[in-house]
C-alpha cells in the first residue's frame, strides 16, 4: 500500500534515523535539491548506512538520486543499490531516453550485484515540459518503472508560470500523468503541497489529486501524511460496497448467471478490479477481512 | 590503500550527527573523542571509529571526534566520508 | 499619611531586620528575566548578612551569580521546585554542604503555608504596584501576567517588600496581592528584561518527530473517554505539548466539544482555545507568553489562580484535583512509570518538578510525551536517575515509537487498543528503542547528597547524589 511518501533531507541524520516514524507509508531519501553540492558524498553515505543499518520494517524507501546530467548519480546509485530500496525516483526525467539511461547502468548493477532483474523499481520525476509531453513513453519505457511521480516546482519554472496553492497551472499536466501512467497500468504520484502550515489547503489539493486518479501524494511534512494517508485509503461506506461487489460476484457463479447486477447498476470487471483492491487495502489497514 | 593526505571534516555539530576532523600522521591512530554521551557509549563510538578506519585501510591517522549523540550508522558515515575527502577521492 | 516607600532595596532590607541564619524568599514569574533575585543578594551580601536559606520558587540560569553567593556562605540552603541547568551544574558538582531542597509548585506552598518551611523576608517582583503595595503582574513594561506563585510568600512572610518598576497611584485596583500583605515597597528601574520575560507568539514545533508524538497524544485523549462536554486539561510549553494543544483543539471544534477550563501556565494555544470555545475559562498561575499575558489582562474568563489554588494537596481543594488530562515531559522514564524530570541522564540538576507530580496526581489521565531517544539516550530505563514522579500517578507514556500504557489503567489500554493505536508494552518499548541507539552504561555518582526531591505530601521521594568532577 503507497498511499503517502515523505522527503527526507539526506544529509540530516535527525530527520533520517526517524523516517520510520512519521507514518508515511514510504520515505524518500533525497540526495538531489536537499543536498548542496558539496555534500554531496556525505549525504550518499548517510543515507547508504541509514538504509544499512536501520530497520525501517514496512515502510518503503525511495531514494531520489541526482539527475542524469549530474557527475554524482551513477555514484549515487553505487552506494544506494546494494540495499535494495523499493524506488530510485529520477529527477529531470524528460524522455524515455533518460529512462533508459539509468534503467541501463541499473541492470548493469544489479547483474554485478547478484539481484534478479528490476528488484529495484524506477519512478521518473516528471518535472519539465519535455517530460510532460513525452510521459507515455516514459512511462512505457521499460518495465523497471513502476510509477511516475509529478513535480510540480520545477515543471511551472519550466512553464514560466506561477506556482500556486490552487493549481490550476498543473492541472494539465496532472491529468496528462494519470492517463499516461494507466495507459502504461502503473501507479502515479501527485506533487508535495508545500506549505506546511496550511492544514486546509492540503486537505483540498489531497482530495483533488484523489479525484483525478493519482495513487497516492508526496509530502515534505509528516503533518501533511495523515491527511494524505486518510484522502487516500478506501472509506468505510467503499469498503463495504467492494465486499458486497465480492459477493454478488461469488453468488453469480454458484447460480451461473453472465450479468450481474448489484445496487440497479451491471458490474463488470474492471468494477471488480477496483473491490478487489479496495479490499486488499482495507486488509492492510486492518480495516477488513481477506475474501 | 591510500594514507590520508589531506587535513579533512565531515558532519556537523548540530544534534543526533558527529562532527570528525581527520589529518594525516606519522604513528597510528590517534583519537580525540568528545562527547554527549560519553559516559554512555565512549567505549563503543571509539570501537566503531576504529572499525571504520580498519575497513577503509586507514593505519595513520589523527581524528578529533565531537559527537552529539549520533548513533552507530551516523558515525559510521561521517567517519568515512571525512576519510575520502582525507584521502582526495570525493 | 503612612508610606511604605523607602528608597532603596538596602534600606528595605535593613528595615525588615534580615540578619545571619534567616530565610529570604522570591518568585520566578518574570522566569530568565528576572533581574530582582539577583539585585537583592547583591544588596545582601554587599550588607555583610550571611548563611541565608533561599526559598525561591525557581532559578534560572539568570540566577547564576547565585553560585557566588553560595561560594561565599551568603546562601547556605536553597529550597525550590525548579533548577536550571547552570545553577544545577553547580549544585551537582558539589559546592553546598546542605542538600538542596525540591518542592513541587503544590508542595511549596502547602509547606509554607503549614509552617513547615517559614520565610523571614519575601521580595515579591511586581511589575507594577502603588505605594502601599496594591500590586499586579498584568501591568507594566515588565508585565508577566499571573503572580501566582508569589501569593503564599506574600501572605506568609514575616516581612513583605515588593520591589516594582513601574509606581502607579494609590490605589492600583485590579491587584492580585493586595496592600494589607505588603511591608515595604521598592522602585527600581527595572526588574527584569521583558524579553526573558515572557516569549514572543510560541510557535508549534516543525520537528516531525514532535508532530507525530504530538498527533498521537491528541489521538490518546479523544480516545480516552474524558474528551466530552466539561472536559478539562493542561498542557507544558514545549513544542510537541504545544502541538498536541493545537491538535486537540481540532478534534474538540470539529465534535464541538465544549470542555470546561484550562490550567496551569498558560501559552497563546491555550488562549486559543478559550477563544475558539474549547474552554469557559483558564485558571492561571503563571504565563508563558505575550498572548498569554494580554488575555489574562483583558479577558475576564481568564482568571489568575495562586499557587495553592493551583496545586496544594493541604489545602480544602486545589484546582488540579478537577483536572481531567495534563500532558507532561520527561527526561527519563522507568519501565515503572517512575518519571525524572530533575537530572539529565549524566546525572545532573536541569529543572524540577515545577507542578509535574500536583497535575499527575490530581488528574485523572497523566500523560508523557517524550521521544525514543534524544541524542542517543533512551528514553525508557530499568530505573530513572532520579524519582520527581512516582509511576503510581502516570498514565500513559507517548512517544513517535509506540504509546505504552500504565498496566494500573486497564480501561485505557483497551480504548487506545480498540481505536487502532499503537500500543506497546513499555518493556517491548524499551527493547526496541536500544536495537537503534545500543545500551547504554549509567555512569557512577559520587556519594555526598546535593539534593532532596520531596512528594507534594512533605515525604522524602528520592536523593540526588554528587556528579563526581573529573
Amino acid at each position: 500500500m503507497l498511499r503517502s511518501m515523505l522527503f527526507l533531507p539526506g544529509n540530516n541524520p535527525n530527520m533520517l534515523i526517524n523516517g520510520n516514524c512519521l507514518g508515511a507509508d514510504a520515505v524518500i531519501f533525497d540526495l538531489e535539491d536537499a543536498v548542496s553540492p558539496a555534500e554531496k558524498d556525505a549525504a550518499r553515505i548517510l543515507v547508504r548506512n541509514t538504509m544499512r543499518y536501520m530497520d525501517f520494517g514496512g515502510c518503503g524507501r525511495i531514494v531520489r538520486i541526482n539527475s542524469i546530467d549530474t557527475p554524482y548519480w551513477r555514484k549515487d546509485l553505487d552506494q544506494i543499490m546494494p540495499y535494495k530500496p523499493d524506488m530510485i525516483l529520477l529527477p529531470k526525467s524528460g524522455s524515455a531516453a533518460d529512462v533508459l539511461a539509468a534503467d541501463e547502468y541499473m541492470t548493469e548493477l544489479e547483474e554485478k550485484l547478484g539481484f534478479a532483474a528490476n528488484t529495484v523499481g524506477l519512478m521518473p520525476l516528471i518535472e519539465t515540459a519535455m517530460g510532460v509531453e513525452n510521459s507515455f513513453a516514459i512511462a512505457s519505457s521499460t518495465k523497471r518503472i513502476r510509477a511516475l511521480f509529478l513535480g510540480a516546482e520545477d515543471l511551472t519554472a519550466d512553464l514560466r508560470c506561477k506556482r500556486t496553492k490552487e493549481g490550476r497551472e498543473i492541472e494539465y499536466a496532472r491529468t496528462r500523468l494519470v492517463v499516461a501512467a494507466r495507459a502504461a497500468n502503473i501507479d502515479v504520484f501527485d506533487t508535495p503541497f508545500t506549505d506546511v502550515n496550511d492544514d486546509e489547503g492540503i486537505v483540498v489539493d489531497a482530495e483533488l489529486a484523489k479525484a483525478l486518479g493519482f495513487s497516492g501524494k508526496a509530502s515534505i511534512s509528516p503533518r501533511h501524511v495523515e491527511v494524505i494517508n486518510r484522502v487516500f485509503s478506501p472509506t468505510m461506506a467503499e469498503i463495504d460496497y467492494a465486499y458486497e461487489v465480492i459477493e454478488a460476484i461469488r453468488i453469480a457463479k454458484e447460480q451461473g448467471k453472465g450479468a450481474i447486477a448489484l445496487r440497479g447498476k451491471m458490474i463488470d470487471a474492471p468494477i471488480v478490479a477496483r473491490a478487489e483492491r479496495t479490499i486488499s487495502m482495507a486488509v492492510e489497514m486492518g480495516l477488513g477481512r481477506e475474501v | 590503500m591510500n594514507p590520508i593526505l589531506y587535513p579533512a571534516s565531515a558532519g556537523t555539530l548540530e544534534s543526533s550527527d558527529v562532527f570528525v576532523e581527520i589529518a594525516p600522521a606519522e604513528n597510528g591512530i590517534e583519537i580525540d573523542l568528545n562527547s554527549v554521551v560519553q559516559a554512555q557509549f565512549g567505549e563503543e563510538i571509539l570501537a566503531v571509529v576504529r572499525e571504520v578506519l580498519d575497513e577503509c585501510g586507514v593505519e595513520n591517522a589523527s581524528l578529533r571526534i565531537q559527537d552529539r549523540g549520533a548513533l552507530d550508522c551516523v558515525i559510521r558515515a561521517r567517519v568515512e566520508t571525512a576519510v575520502n575527502r582525507g584521502k582526495g577521492e570525493n | 499619611m503612612k508610606t511604605k516607600l523607602v528608597n532603596s532595596i538596602r534600606e528595605a532590607i535593613a528595615l525588615a531586620g534580615l540578619k545571619d541564619g534567616m530565610t529570604v524568599s522570591f518568585h520566578h514569574h518574570l522566569r530568565n528575566g528576572d533581574y530582582v533575585l539577583n539585585m537583592v543578594m547583591e544588596e545582601i551580601a554587599a550588607l555583610g548578612i550571611h548563611e541565608l536559606n533561599m526559598n525561591a520558587s525557581s532559578v534560572f540560569d539568570t540566577h547564576m551569580p547565585v553560585i557566588e553567593h553560595i561560594e561565599n556562605k551568603v546562601i547556605t540552603s536553597i529550597q525550590c521546585n525548579y533548577m536550571a541547568a547552570g545553577v544545577g551544574r553547580a549544585i551537582s558538582e558539589g559546592i553546598m554542604d546542605t542538600p538542596v531542597q525540591f518542592r513541587t509548585h503544590g508542595g511549596r506552598p502547602s509547606d509554607i503555608c503549614l509552617g513547615r518551611t517559614p520565610i523571614d523576608v519575601a521580595f515579591i517582583a511586581a511589575p507594577t504596584s502603588d505605594p502601599m503595595g496594591n500590586c499586579s503582574g498584568k501591568y507594566g513594561p515588565s508585565a508577566c501576567g499571573s503572580l501566582g506563585y508569589a501569593y503564599p510568600d506574600a501572605m506568609y512572610a514575616k516581612k513583605v517588600i515588593v520591589i516594582t518598576d513601574n509606581l502607579v497611584p494609590y490605589p492600583l485596583t485590579d491587584f492580585s496581592i493586595p496592600e494589607s500583605y505588603v511591608d515595604y515597597v521598592v522602585q527600581v528601574d527595572a526588574i527584569g528584561n521583558p524579553k526573558g520575560i515572557v516569549s514572543g507568539t510560541t510557535r508549534i514545533t516543525r520537528d516531525p518527530v514532535g508532530l507525530v508524538m504530538a498527533s498521537y497524544a491528541a489521538k490518546v485523549i479523544e480516545h480516552s473517554g474524558l474528551l466530552k462536554d466539561g472536559f478539562s486539561f493542561q498542557t507544558g510549553a514545549g513544542g510537541a505539548s504545544l502541538a498536541a494543544a493545537k491538535f486537540l483543539k481540532d478534534i474538540m471544534l470539529e465534535k464541538n466539544i465544549k470542555g470546561s477550563f484550562g490550567l496551569g501556565g498558560i501559552t497563546g494555544y491555550m488562549v486559543d482555545m478559550l477563544k475558539a470555545g474549547c474552554f469557559q475559562r483558564l485558571l492561571d498561575v503563571q504565563c508563558f507568553d505575550l498572548d498569554a499575558v494580554e488575555s489574562i489582562r483583558t479577558n475576564p474568563n481568564h482568571q489568575e489562580v495562586s499557587a495553592m489554588h493551583y496545586a496544594s494537596p493541604s489545602h480544602r481543594s486545589a484546582a488540579v484535583d478537577s483536572l481531567d488530562v495534563v500532558i507532561l515531559g520527561a527526561t527519563e522514564i522507568d519501565t515503572n512509570f517512575n518519571v525524572n524530570v530533575h537530572t539529565d541522564s549524566n546525572g545532573y540538576i536541569m529543572g524540577g518538578s515545577g507542578g509535574h507530580s500536583d497535575t499527575a496526581a490530581g488528574s485523572k489521565l497523566a500523560m508523557i510525551i517524550a521521544p525514543m531517544f534524544r541524542a542517543r539516550m533512551p528514553i525508557v530505563t530499568d530505573q530513572v536517575t532520579c524519582i520527581s514522579t512516582p509511576g503510581k500517578d502516570i498514565d500513559v507514556l507517548v512517544t513517535q515509537g509506540g504509546i505504552a500504557v500504565n498496566p494500573k489503567n486497564a480501561e485505557l489500554m483497551y480504548r487506545l487498543k480498540d481505536a487502532g493505536l499503537p500500543v506497546i508494552d513499555i518493556h517491548e518499548l524499551k527493547e526496541k528503542t536500544e536495537r537503534i541507539t545500543g545500551k547504554p552504561h549509567h555512569p557512577k555518582f559520587g556519594d555526598k547528597a546535593v539534593a532532596k526531591v520531596i512528594y507534594r505530601d512533605g515525604s522524602e521521594l528520592d536523593t540526588i547524589y554528587n556528579v563526581p568532577v573529573k
